[in-house]
């Protein structure tokens, strides 16, 4: 474990929370890490555990079950469940972020009623469904079609790539009321697994991320009451964008907790690894490694720590939320790739935990928008400052 | 019956202790600092004897630095329902010694009245094992140390007592202080939304000087040094080998 990192003044109640997750993921999911990723299967009594730790709820009010907290509490939360386990951490995301919190920014008081306090203490699972087959980066050329019949919508397509989708039970999805209207034509609805129609395929094989369970979802005429809709009709798009910065913020964590992650498996390497009768980590080639992985972590913690700060104040910018994660993703990568290179042959081997996390850490450059996305965002946003 | 636990900062069990270059001690700035594992082992006891509704209160107390708030507040989201911080010193390197912290637990046990103390058989810091057994005099009350059963029977405990070779079982009459092992329990984990309450739950803060005791150290630490290091094997090809190795380093 390597401990010796600065202290970024985030105040009691984020280093307490830091401590408790801290060494809840240490205890319970970093030895069941490996085996989490070999079975490719996500361990349910995860949720509950989560769930009576308050984990799950940390941006909703108190009146639904949640911590009442922000986005800085969750980032610090999830990279200290990333730390254990990245794809936990990327369920845990899915859940508490794009679900739970989407629910808390455009849910009806019936609609947080009725679902939030079950996903906020873990028994429900949530999910989000935006992505389809040919609509990924272009999200709204989406196909899935909600037609309004009599005093309901009914749906039928498909959703692609879907994080949780195979075990939730509550799915934020979106779906084209108006085929015409381009982005105005686009709805939130709030589905639930039980609904008649709606089915998953078994979960995906996955180079990374593997244990969070990923499916496509399937619509055959899915009758969806008035009462499911997330905001209003034709108003997804408005939804979706309400979330996409805090989600953005929010899963930058998952970069710094596999940085983080790597630090905690390289360091006692390089004490312990001995070659020319001494630790590596002597030579200046491995105190460099060890120098841009440390740089890396700390930065992108900073610039992270600093945008979730201002998604709390209510001032987070577009540019910002895509740009942070942008950063702590690319160098999170960098980072994995750094940390197998140091550990040499015994990085390669399977039964490491850092060949797990640098194929883990390559989902960050692609998953909840490619860096691709992420700058063409950053670039468009400064731009549109200018003209 | 009111449970007090004495509580204490030290340096967290993950960091590596690092010995400050004139070997006065351990260096402890900018270190992660955490609650003993042994006395959150207590804070979990004093707060199960609770919800079995043998306890009515427990208050945690905690004698150092000031930011030993921290950890009451640790105890607190564990579910302790108040805590007394006594500041007795100004700089994390200066240790109250075991007799001066016993003293100060002696006059708040005075105010308090408990009928049960529940501490750490030891801090991983200087290792001392040495506060329970010393308040225990001095108030003159049962002990009963290294604890790894607890059962609470009316006005006596029962303590099963981890010694070499195997548990001893003993009964003490209450009031009684008892010192934990670290096989009593697994202490939880304070969720969320019980770190958040911890904040409202009342901390009242005192100084040595309120309880007229001294705490100036009596013990003077002559040096503090690093683990030496373990030296290289070797392989022998031989026992005639070995002997002479053996025979070479003066071990036979």
């Amino acid at each position: 474990m390597f401990t010796a990192s600065m202290n970024f003044d985030l105040g009691d109640d984020i280093n307490a929370l830091r401590d408790m997750t801290h060494r809840w993921a240490q205890d319970r999911i970093k030895p069941i890490a490996a085996e989490i990723d070999k079975s490719n299967a996500f361990p349910n009594e995860l949720w509950k555990e989560m769930g009576d730790l308050g984990l799950l709820g940390i941006t909703v009010p108190e009146e639904f079950g949640g911590a009442d907290m922000g986005y800085l509490a969750h980032v610090i939360a999830i990279e200290e469940v990333a730390r254990a386990s990245a794809s936990v951490s990327l369920s845990y995301g899915a859940h508490s972020n794009l679900c739970v919190n989407q629910l808390k920014l455009n849910g009806s008081p019936e609609q947080k009623a009725k679902y939030l306090p079950g996903l906020v203490s873990g028994d429900h699972i949530g999910a989000l469904a935006m992505s389809e087959a040919g609509a990924g980066s272009d999200v709204v050329s989406m196909k899935l079609r909600a037609e309004k019949k009599n005093d309901r919508y009914v749906l039928n397509g498909t959703k692609f790539w879907i994080t949780n989708g195979p075990d939730a039970d509550t799915l934020i999805v979106y779906a084209k009321t108006d085929p015409d209207a381009g982005s105005r034509g686009i709805t939130a609805f709030i589905i639930e697994k039980t609904m008649a129609g709606f089915s998953t395929s078994p979960h995906f094989d996955k180079l990374g991320m593997r244990g969070s369970n990923t499916a496509e979802l399937i619509f055959e005429d899915v009758e969806v009451p008035f009462e499911n809709v997330l905001g209003e009709e034709g108003r997804g798009v408005a939804v979706l964008m309400s979330g996409l910065d805090y989600e953005r913020v929010t899963l930058s964590g998952i970069g710094t907790g596999i940085m983080a992650a790597c630090l905690d498996e390289v360091m006692p390497y390089l004490a312990e690894r001995k070659q020319f009768g001494q630790p590596i980590g002597n030579f200046q080639l491995m105190q460099g490694k060890i120098a841009d992985m440390y740089t890396a972590l700390n930065s992108s913690r900073a610039y992270v720590y600093e945008v979730a700060k201002a998604c709390d104040r209510g001032e987070v910018t577009r540019q910002d939320a895509a740009a942070c994660v942008l950063y702590a993703s690319e160098e999170a990568m960098k980072v994995a790739h750094q940390a197998v290179q140091a550990m040499g042959g015994t990085g390669f081997m399977n039964e490491t935990p850092v060949s797990r996390i640098f194929r883990d850490a390559k989902l960050m450059e692609i998953g909840a928008g490619t860096s691709e996305i992420r700058r063409m965002l950053v670039g468009r946003e400064l731009m549109a400052k200018m003209v | 019956m009111k449970v007090l636990v004495p509580v204490k900062r030290v340096i967290d069990y993950n960091v590596k202790v690092r010995v400050k270059a004139d070997g006065s001690g351990v260096d402890l700035a900018n270190v992660k600092m955490s609650m003993n594992p042994f006395d959150e082992i207590a804070v979990e006891e004093a707060i199960r004897l609770k919800e079995a509704g043998k306890a009515e209160e427990v208050v945690a107390v905690s004698i150092g630095v000031k930011q030993a708030q921290e950890t009451l507040r640790t105890a607190l989201a564990m579910g302790a329902d108040r805590a007394i911080l006594v500041v007795a010193a100004d700089d994390v390197h200066h240790d109250i010694e075991p007799l001066a912290v016993a003293k100060i637990l002696a006059k708040v046990v005075e105010e308090e009245q408990p009928g049960l103390i529940l501490c750490g058989k030891q801090a991983i810091d200087n290792d001392m094992n040495a506060t329970g057994q010393m308040l225990s005099a001095l108030l003159g009350w049962s002990q009963g140390t290294f604890a790894s059963e607890l059962d609470i029977d009316g006005d006596s405990a029962v303590v099963t007592r981890e010694v070499d070779g195997g548990l001893q079982t003993i009964k003490v009459k209450m009031p009684a202080i008892v010192t934990v092992d670290l096989r009593l329990n697994e202490p939880r984990y304070a969720s969320l939304p019980n770190i958040m309450k911890a904040k409202k739950k009342p901390l009242d803060e005192k100084t040595a000087d309120d309880y007229g005791v001294d705490v100036t150290p009596r013990l003077e630490i002559v040096k503090t040094s690093e683990p030496v290091a373990r030296a290289a094997g070797i392989m022998v090809g031989s026992v005639d080998e070995l002997v002479a190795k053996l025979k070479e380093a003066g071990a036979v």
